[in-house]
Formats: structure tokens, C-alpha cells, sequence
């Protein structure tokens, strides 16, 4: 705002006429410096915020996709089935552990990869290019080689590798759905969290952890007592950004499990998207986002605070 | 603290303290051996998949099933003969206009808004900042219906501009956020130059400003294009024969030609290739774009 401040020392005779102009040219102004803005801002309310609200106007009707005008006003009966719906829960609860899991140990293998890599060793560039490159597979592909190659019961390389340890042909898929779709997930996001923690370790000002070195303390108490309260921001931004991700996660569930066997493995994106597509039942799935949306305001409230106070601490810093 | 968050910073200070470096120095060879070790087996280990996803494509199906993993073969370049010709390039042709035009708009729109936020910031520039950000927490699938209904309708089904628009929209938030982290480092010395010049507006932004955020915009139009090139939920849902994209060529691919591994790894290495290839030339913007700027 200070940019643009007009200059103070004007000359006592202008400053009426000046007065009399400043209004309408304060309000053009305004408009010049907000007209940047108004495109982006109105697409982004125009396909993201409209589909919401018309998904709330679903939610309180009966439609079946396939039947062209079965249409008609139910209130909050959809609700209602909603809450009694066990597989609802079910899906919820799955979701809840996918995320939690698979954020939480992403974060830990980060922080563990970070610190090795924050250390200088022979080739240490590559090894953070080959670090980075699950992040970067097409989830689609990275779910079709683990379901298949990785994980396949008989052709699999995991069952060859547990093959001496007596686990020869467990079929990982069938038996441990959420677990073996979460495999696939921590080994793309665990680089995302490196990548992140690995940017605050080396903030770390360099010259304190010296300090401490040749002050006699030893490498675990700086780490507990330096390293982590500094890491705790970074930390904190990686869970929430790969919780935004990761709890949408629709790509491995629907390439590897289908949300099977029954619903085991399924999320809220794959069973919203089962009663609408496969289901058809518009008004039902429409009451489900419509809870699933109110459930992510809650969460992204509060990490929306956290993030802004991450990023209000980066523009103070810079 | 975090602005200088960035690589060239690692590099140690050689003019400090000389008497003590010998101490820490030889502590920290003898670490750096222990760190390169394990360094390259985690490496290996998170790089495998994608390795044996590259092997198995050059293998014959005989190779690719067995029970015992054959590291010793003879290449075959059958596999990928038999992925291209089984109609690979209209999906590739799809998901790369739907990828650059998205990226385009993204960087056409994001841009001046990312100027209005930064450099000269409008009222309540928090609160458009934060509304942007937070249409990337509501879950897509809320989304979907009626975004289908209204594809339908519009007659707007299996049609590419759909993805486009679409896609426009799921990067726009992440550009902005990225675009107003490079605006924010132009230096200020640079700008009132220009204004005492009397350099109008847009000359300032066309010779001042915009050589200074290009590496930015590049930066940004890479991670767009990564997200767009990986996109599967709108495409599954939105799309059937006209429009679909390679996420789904894969998906299609797979259930009409059974499971057959080498074929299908050849099939998710074309796929992947392009954007691991973009992302390594990237990886140092990469953490910029995925903590929406917050990270240099």
C-alpha cells in the first residue's frame, strides 16, 4: 500500500481542487490496481465455488442419473440416509486411517531421508534425483507397478525378497487392500516430505550448530535440542499440504484395490464417486460431499491458521 | 530465515575459524561415508520400483513371469511396438494440448494476479490469497456431479477444452501462491528506479519486472504441467473416446489387453517418462511450487 502514497509536500493552493478530483480517481485507481486480480479471481469462484453450491441443491433431491426427470425435492432425507449408512462410516473411517498413515509415516521416512541427504557424500545430486522420482510417477502407473510387478503373489519382486523369510506368496492386494494402497502412497509422498524438511534443514544457520559441536554437545542433543524446534514449522506444513492431497486420493485406490475386497479399502472420494457413477444416485452422493465438505472446512480451518502463520513467519524473515 | 533456505547456502564457509576446522572436519568425512552409504541404499530402494517398471518393459512376457526375477535377458523392444501401435498417440495428443493450453491459461491468469498481490498489493490481498489457497482443501469428488450434469448439458462430454477449463482451474491457486513468491523478490531499489524514470506502467512490468520473474514462470509452468500431465479423477469421469487422456489410455489398456506385464510396464513408462524427465530438470523449483511458495 505504501507504494503508491501520494507525496506530502504538496503546495497549500492545489491541494483543494486536488481534493475535489480525489475521489472519483481514488475509486479508478482501485479498479486499476484490483482489475489484475479479477480474472483469475472470477474463474476460480466461477468452476470451484458454483459446482459446491449446486452440489448443496443436489443433496436435497431424489435423482437417479438414469432416469431423465425423476427429480424431486426430498429436504434432508439424503442426510439422513447418509448418517444411517454403515458403509458411510466405514469409508470414512478408512479414510481417516489412509490419511493418518500414510501422512504420519511419509513424515517420519522424510525427516530420516532428509537428514541423510542434508550431509555431503559422493553423489549425493543423484541420490536426491532418484529420491524425488516417485513423487514424480503418474499415480496411475505408480498404483499398476505396485499391484502388479511389486506386489503380484507369484510374479511379484516383494514376495521373491520375503521369499527366505517364509512369506512366499502372500497376496498383498487381497489381504492387506488398505495396507498394500497405502505402501503405494507413503513411497510417493515420503519424497514430497524429504524434499520439504530437506529445505529447512538446510536454512538451519550453520554457524550455531558449530557452536554447539565445539561446545562438547553431542550430535542427538543438538539434533532434539536445535534441529527439530527448527524443523517444527517445515513439519507442520508438510503434514498439512500432503493431508490436502492425500485425503483426495482416488488414483491408487481405484487402480489397485477398486475399493475391495467389498468396501475394505475404500475412501470417500472412491465410494462418492461408486453411488454416482456406477449408482447413479446424484442425491445421495451430493448429501455425501456435502458432509465430506463441512467435515474439510472444520479440519482446513484450523490448518489454514497454521499455514499462515508458516507463511507470515517466511515474509517477515524475507 | 527461510529466504535463504536454498542449496549454494550448504556449501561450508572456508574463510571462518581456520584453527578449528580440523576437528569437525575429519568427524564429518568420517559421517559423510556412513551418510553416502546409507544415503545410496534409501535411494536405490524408493528408485526401484520405477527401475523394474524400465527392465520389465524391455523384457518378453516369458521374462516377466517367473518366479525368480530374471536380471539377465535380451531386451525386446516388442513391447513398446505393441503400445504405440495399439492407439497411444490421440491420448498422448490429448493429455499434451490439454496440459499446455491448461499451462498457458494458468500462467495468462495467475500472472497479473500474483502482480496485484505483491508488488502492488490491493486491500484485503489476505483474504483473496487465502480464498485461493482454499480451494485446494475442498475434496474434487464434491465437485464431480455436478460438473458431470452440467458437461452434459452444456454438451460439453468428452471434450478436451472441458479438461482444459478444468485443470486451469486446479493449478490456478498453486500459480498464484508461486508467481506472488517470485514477485516478492524483485528488489524494491529496481521498481522506484523505474517510477522515477516515469516508466509507465506497463514498460516497467515488460523491462524490469518480468526478466527478473521469468525463471518463476518457468518454474511455475513445469509444475503446472506435471499436475495437469498426471490428472486422472476429471479425466476417468469426463471423458470416454474423443477426449481421454493417457492416464486412461493406461487404465483402458490394461482391462482390454488382460494383465500382461511387460506390455504394461512399457505402457506406464511412456507415460511416466515425460514428466520424470521434467521434474528432474525442475527439482530445485519443485519444493517452491508443492509448498504453494512458502518454501525458496
Amino acid at each position: 500500500m505504501t507504494a503508491i502514497a501520494p507525496p506530502p509536500a504538496a503546495p497549500a493552493p492545489f491541494t483543494a481542487t486536488r481534493h475535489a478530483r480525489a475521489r472519483p480517481d481514488r475509486r479508478r485507481q482501485g479498479w486499476v490496481r484490483r482489475a489484475p486480480l479479477l480474472p483469475a479471481l472470477v474463474f476460480t469462484i466461477i468452476v470451484t465455488q458454483l459446482p459446491f453450491l449446486l452440489t448443496l441443491w443436489y443433496s436435497l433431491q431424489s435423482w437417479s442419473l438414469v432416469r431423465p426427470g425423476s427429480e424431486h425435492f426430498v429436504g434432508l432425507t439424503n442426510y439422513a440416509d447418509v448418517f444411517r449408512d454403515s458403509q458411510f462410516r466405514t469409508t470414512a473411517l478408512n479414510t481417516v486411517l489412509m490419511t493418518v498413515g500414510t501422512v504420519l509415516i511419509a513424515m517420519v521416512l522424510g525427516v530420516a531421508l532428509a537428514l541423510v541427504l542434508d550431509r555431503k557424500f559422493l553423489g549425493r545430486g543423484i541420490v536426491r534425483t532418484l529420491l524425488i522420482t516417485p513423487f514424480l510417477v503418474m499415480p496411475v502407473a505408480g498404483a499398476l507397478i505396485w499391484k502388479t510387478v511389486m506386489l503380484d503373489p507369484t510374479y511379484g519382486i516383494i514376495n521373491f525378497l520375503l521369499r527366505p523369510f517364509g512369506i512366499g506368496h502372500f497376496d498383498w492386494v487381497s489381504k492387506l487392500p488398505l495396507g498394500s494402497v497405502m505402501i503405494e502412497m507413503i513411497w510417493q509422498w515420503t519424497p514430497f516430505m524429504m524434499l520439504l524438511v530437506l529445505a529447512g534443514l538446510q536454512s538451519q544457520p550453520k554457524d550455531i550448530l558449530e557452536a554447539a559441536s565445539t561446545d562438547g554437545a553431542r550430535p542427538l542433543d543438538i539434533f532434539r535440542e536445535l534441529t527439530l524446534p527448527h524443523l517444527r514449522r517445515y513439519i507442520e506444513l508438510g503434514i498439512v499440504l500432503g493431508a490436502i492431497y492425500v485425503v483426495n486420493e482416488f488414483d491408487a485406490v481405484y487402480m489397485m484395490t477398486q475399493g475391495g475386497p467389498g468396501i475394505s479399502s475404500a475412501n470417500l472420494p472412491f465410494y462418492i464417486y461408486q453411488r454416482a457413477f456406477l449408482g447413479f444416485q446424484v442425491g445421495q452422493a451430493a448429501a455425501m460431499g456435502v458432509v465430506v465438505v463441512v467435515a474439510t472446512i472444520i479440519v482446513a480451518t484450523f490448518a489454514l491458521r497454521l499455514i499462515f502463520k508458516t507463511f507470515s513467519g517466511t515474509e517477515q524473515a524475507a | 530465515m527461510m529466504a535463504s533456505a536454498d542449496l549454494t547456502t550448504a556449501a561450508p564457509d572456508v574463510t571462518s575459524a581456520p584453527p578449528r576446522k580440523v576437528v569437525p572436519r575429519r568427524r564429518k568425512n568420517r559421517n559423510s561415508l556412513t551418510a553416502g552409504v546409507l544415503g545410496w541404499i534409501v535411494g536405490i530402494v524408493f528408485f526401484f520400483p520405477v527401475l523394474w517398471m524400465v527392465l520389465t518393459s524391455f523384457k518378453t512376457e516369458a521374462d516377466a513371469y517367473t518366479s525368480t526375477p530374471h536380471l539377465v535377458f535380451s531386451p525386446t523392444l516388442s513391447q513398446y511396438r505393441t503400445v504405440f501401435s495399439s492407439g497411444l498417440w490421440p491420448y498422448a495428443a490429448n493429455s499434451a494440448f490439454a496440459t499446455l493450453v491448461s499451462t498457458i491459461l494458468v500462467l495468462a491468469l495467475a500472472t497479473p494476479c500474483a502482480f496485484a498481490l505483491s508488488l502492488r498489493p490491493v486491500r484485503k490481498t489476505r483474504d483473496v490469497l487465502f480464498f485461493f489457497i482454499s480451494t485446494k482443501m475442498l475434496p474434487v469428488v464434491a465437485a464431480i456431479i455436478p460438473i458431470y450434469i452440467a458437461s452434459r448439458d452444456l454438451h460439453m462430454l468428452d471434450n478436451i477444452f472441458t479438461l482444459v477449463i478444468l485443470y486451469t482451474a486446479m493449478n490456478l491457486p498453486i500459480a498464484v501462491w508461486m508467481m506472488r513468491s517470485f514477485f516478492l523478490e524483485v528488489p524494491g531499489e529496481l521498481l522506484e528506479a523505474a517510477e522515477m524514470d516515469g516508466a509507465p506502467l506497463r514498460r516497467t512490468v515488460v523491462e524490469v519486472i518480468l526478466p527478473v520473474v521469468a525463471p518463476g514462470l518457468a518454474a511455475t509452468a513445469l509444475i503446472c504441467c506435471i499436475f495437469a500431465w498426471n490428472e486422472f479423477f476429471f479425466a476417468v469421469n469426463l471423458t470416454a473416446t474423443q477426449a481421454a487422456t493417457v492416464p486412461v489410455f493406461l487404465v483402458g489398456f490394461i482391462s482390454s489387453e488382460g494383465l500382461y506385464f511387460a506390455q504394461l510396464a512399457a505402457a506406464a513408462t511412456v507415460a511416466t517418462l515425460p514428466v520424470i524427465l521434467a521434474g528432474w530438470v525442475a527439482q530445485r523449483q519443485l519444493v517452491r511450487g508443492l509448498s504453494f511458495g512458502a518454501i525458496k
